[in-house]
Order: C-alpha cells, then structure tokens, then sequence
C-alpha cells in the first residue's frame, strides 16, 4: 500500500530537531523510555508558541470580550477577533462572520443538526452519511432524525477503506436534505475525494457539510474551492488548545439559521417579550467564549503556517511510506484501511493478539498509539474487526520512533503471538 | 512496571488456551458482557446442579487478560455454590483495586496470577469484566456493561 507515497517522499526538508525542541513534551519518558507520541489523531501536541500565547494572554490582558470600554476587555477583545480573522485566512472563508468559534468538531456538526437541519426536516426526508464516519458525524444525525422523522442514509465503503463513489449517488435522492462526509477518516485516514461529492450534491441542491478534524492538520483546506457549506475542526488535532473548534458556515445559511443557543453575547436588546439576536457570528456564540484557546488557536495556525502545510504535509507522508514499509516486515501484521490516498494513519491488527495488549506492550517501551475502535463502531464492524491499533504521526514524529514502535511490536508477538 | 507482571505464564497460557471456553445451549443461566472501551465481548453460562454451579463456560472475543481472566474464572467457580462464588467475585474485586496487604492472595489459587493487574489501571475492567458478568448471570440479568 502507498506505494506512490513512499516512493514520491519529498525529501524531509523540516527541520525535525529544531522542531522537536519547539515541543517541550516530546522530551519527556514514559517507563523510562523515550516518548514516542504516535497518538496524533487523537490529539496532537502543542508546541511553547501555543502555551507561550495562552500564558501571556492570562499574564497582560485577560478581560472579558465584547463587553468593557476598559483597556483589558478590548486587548482581549483585539486577541480573541485577531484569532478569528487568522481562521479566516486559515481555511480562506470570505468573512470572519462565517467563523463560528465553538467546543471542537462535535460541536460544530450538533450546531449544524439542530440549527439548521431540525427546523427544516421532517418525515421522508433525508440525511446523506458514510461508513467511515466517526461518532460525531453520526450521532447527531440519529438525534436529529429522531426529532423530526427524517431517515439517515449510510453510503457504503469499500474493503480498502475508500467511500463508494458509486454508492453514494445512488443514495443521493431528491428526499435528501444535508450531506454530511468525513474529509479524512479518523479510524482510517482515508482522504475521501470529496470535490466529487461535494459537485455531486450540489447539481441537486443538497448542502454539505465536511468533518475536518482529521484534515486541517494534514491537508490545505480551502473551503471557496471546495464548495462545501459547512466545515467543522477542532484546535486540539492541530497543535493547538482543547476546549475550541470552529465551524465555517456560508454565510447566507447562517444568517437563516436561528441560534441553538441562548445568553450573553448573541443578543442585541433583550425584554422579557422578545429578544433580538446578534450578527454573525456572535448569534452563535452565546456566554463567554473560550478566550485564551482562541488566542492559542491563532498561534497554532501562526506556528503551522510558519513551518509551511506543504512542507508539513511532505513530512508526514514520508513517516506514512516509512512506517508501511517497515511495518509490512511484522509477520501477522494487517493493515485495516489501504486507500491510496492516506493521512499519516496507520491502523494494523496483528493475528493473535488483542490491540488492547498491543497498546498496552508498547506502552511499556514509551510507545504511544490508540487501540480501540476509535470512536468508529461501524468501521469496525465493516472491518470484522473489535478494535484496531493505530499509530497517527505528525510532523515532529521521526523514523527512529517509528523502529520503536517497531521492535515493540517484535516483543508483542514474542510475549503473546 | 514489568509487562512480565501483567502477562504471567498463567495469563499466556489461557489466552493461548482458554479453558471452558465454549458456548451452552442448555444452561440455565446466563449473562453477556461487554467492555466498550476495547471491544471486549463474553457470554458466560451457567449450569445449576442444586445450589451448586454444576458447570460453567464462557465464550466470546477479547484481549488476553479479559480471556485469561474469564478462563480462570470457569475453572474457579465450578463446583461452587453460588454464596461462595459471590464471595470469591468479592475477593478479585479486591485483589484487582486493593493493595497486596489487604487481599490473601495464596488463598485464591491461581487467580492470583491477576494481581499485577493492579498496576495497569487502564486493565482492571479488562479483568473484571467475567466477574460482572458471572455475577449478572447469577442474577439473571442479562447483559453487563463496564463502562
């Protein structure tokens, strides 16, 4: 598998040691060996820019935002918007007003659920999914559908982890009313084409909206080339702080939707008759919003754009070719999820042992990787599978963690294969 | 931490061959249990003879301690009545959250062999899951669930 990945790898031209120093974690140990963090998909690491931003906001100028004439409330106030117009810029919306700030990508797709698919569907319609879709991208819809008798369709996956193209627009019907894909699939890291989908849906008038929580650290996200309406990530997976994500919505759909949300700062007089809501964007954030992670999101996207996304995405291919080749020598090994166009995800089984020993084993050589079934249940049981092993790399991992995870899964089939 | 705590030869040796491990068509009770955290899936049957477990299996998929742990259980719990198998399900609870001073781990035989599960905590319910799930079917209950 990626095969064309691994024989195209662009030489490495990050600078991996300069950058590990940038990550004051990654020269921690874990049961006295050296951390290697191949958990990225997960959660990535944050490097000092990141923390460095966040302690300072707290030390200079911490205020509330959007309410004081004070000189603290509008630093916080400048920060907190700066950080808006950097995602912005970050993913090339056309408006700062189409940046939602919200919790992470879960969030983002409940916002789009409930604020623009339930008062909108009913009975007979449908919702548009995919196998590969991680809980987040399910779930909501469930809740949704059960709320307003609409029907969720499942477009179905191939055994290499791609999402059936063909499947899909048979799916695609004149009762469908959103679509909702992965951009990159979470248990997989299949990079599902999604121009195709997206034109697909369009020629019938069918929104969609795009889960990128897996994509914005890997893949350049234009979100005017893409054509799609809704774009949900979270900071965590790229470097920055938990506790915020964003939604991108077109900007017209937004101004339709009514807010799922009710408080402070989404409002513009309030009476106990009637209220009259906020603009865009803040009709969608109502109380306090998460200041200090907003800043840090900035200095992620600061910090990721100043290493360059090509050169980000070049390096992580060339950890995605080494890691295949190198793990296609464990005997047992199967690789779950062989599409040709792949994040730096690997997600393996090894015959005769559970991926909970497996996670465990390389625990206890520092080796930090998911086992489980990554909240993605029926790709699992597509699979056949009750869980996988996953390693995920980022930019900063090497190859020589990539040999300690291999000899620890050497030591896993000697103590249980 | 010494990975050869956790997988003792015992626990290998059940993983590789676990005992009692079967499906029971003519029990007469039973219990699925299920460890959502890693996927760990088991049925345990239980055959009465009296107030005695005349027989008992497990079936199922699941990590090596969870299969370890429910092989051990089989041949633990056969022949007991079922006061003594609550009793015994009282003693891993212990052996697997307490410390060694507080649980007489020779008295156990060899599900002793659990106690350095103690020292992988993400592992605990990977071990108990069984002894949930013995103890639903006792109860007749009809599914467990870890988390």
């Amino acid at each position: 598998m990626n095969a064309v990945v691994a024989s195209q790898a662009a030489p490495v031209v990050l600078d991996v040691a300069a950058i590990r120093r940038d990550f004051p974690i990654l020269a921690r140990t874990a049961h006295g060996k050296p951390l290697a963090y191949l958990d990225n998909a997960a959660s990535s690491q944050r490097p000092r820019a990141v923390i460095d931003a966040m302690s300072r906001y707290y030390e200079t100028c911490h205020a509330n935002v959007h309410r004081g004439v004070h000189t603290l409330s509008q630093e916080a106030t400048d920060l907190f918007e700066g950080a808006r117009e950097k995602v912005r810029r970050f993913i090339n919306a056309r408006s700062a007003k189409e940046i939602i700030f919200v919790r992470g990508t879960t969030e983002a797709v409940n916002l789009v659920a409930q604020s623009y698919g339930r008062p909108r569907l009913g009975p007979g319609d449908e919702i548009l999914i995919s196998w590969l879709e991680h809980h987040a991208n399910i779930v909501p819809w469930q809740q949704l559908c059960q709320q307003t008798g609409a029907t969720l369709k499942v477009a179905p996956i191939t055994r290499t982890g791609e999402v059936d193209y063909e499947g899909f627009a048979a799916l695609l019907s004149p009762k469908t009313r959103i679509v909702a894909l992965a951009h990159v699939s979470n248990s997989l890291g299949t990079v599902v084409p999604v121009a195709r989908f997206i034109q697909a849906a369009k020629e019938r008038g069918v929104p969609v909206l795009l889960d990128g929580a897996q994509a914005v650290p890997h893949l350049k996200v234009d979100v005017q080339a893409l054509d799609c309406d809704f774009y949900a990530f979270s900071s965590h997976k790229m470097c920055g702080p938990t506790g915020i994500g964003v939604l991108y919505g077109r900007e017209a759909l937004l101004r339709e939707m009514p807010p799922w949300q009710g408080g402070g700062d989404m409002i513009l007089a309030v009476t106990f008759e009637k209220t009259v809501y906020n603009d865009l964007p803040y009709k969608f954030e109502a109380g306090t919003p998460a200041i200090a992670e907003a800043v840090g999101l900035g200095a992620a996207i600061d910090y990721m754009k100043s290493l360059g996304l090509d050169r980000i995405a070049a390096a992580e291919h060339d950890l995605l070719g080494y890691a295949n080749a190198r793990m296609a020598t464990v005997p047992g090994l199967n690789f779950i999820g062989t599409a040709p166009e792949k994040a730096a995800v690997v997600s393996f089984t090894i015959d005769g042992i559970h991926p909970h020993d497996l996670g465990t084993i390389l625990d206890a050589e520092g080796v930090a990787i998911r086992t489980g079934h990554h909240c993605a249940m029926p790709v699992m049981d597509f699979f056949g599978v009750p869980a996988t092993a996953r390693a995920s790399f980022a930019f900063y991992n090497t190859r020589a963690e990539i040999d300690q995870m291999v000899a620890a899964l050497h030591t896993a089939r000697e103590m249980l294969g | 931490m010494d990975l050869k705590d956790l997988y003792r030869d015992i626990i290998v040796d059940h993983n590789r061959h676990p005992r009692n491990f079967h499906e029971m068509p003519d029990a007469d009770l039973r219990a699925d249990g299920f460890n959502p955290l890693c996927g760990d899936k088991l049925t345990v049957y239980v055959k009465l003879d009296g107030d005695r477990i005349g027989d008992v299996s497990f079936h199922g998929s699941g990590c090596a301690i969870s299969v370890a742990s429910a092989s051990l259980l089989t041949e633990s719990v056969k022949g007991k009545t079922v006061p003594e198998a609550e009793k015994l399900f009282g003693q891993m609870h212990d052996l697997l959250t307490r410390d060694d001073a507080e649980v007489d781990v020779p008295s156990l035989g060899k599900l002793g062999a659990l106690s350095g599960v103690r020292e992988f905590p993400a592992r605990v319910k990977c071990a108990s899951l069984c002894w949930h799930t013995l103890d639903a079917a006792l109860h007749s209950h009809d599914q467990v669930s870890t988390e």
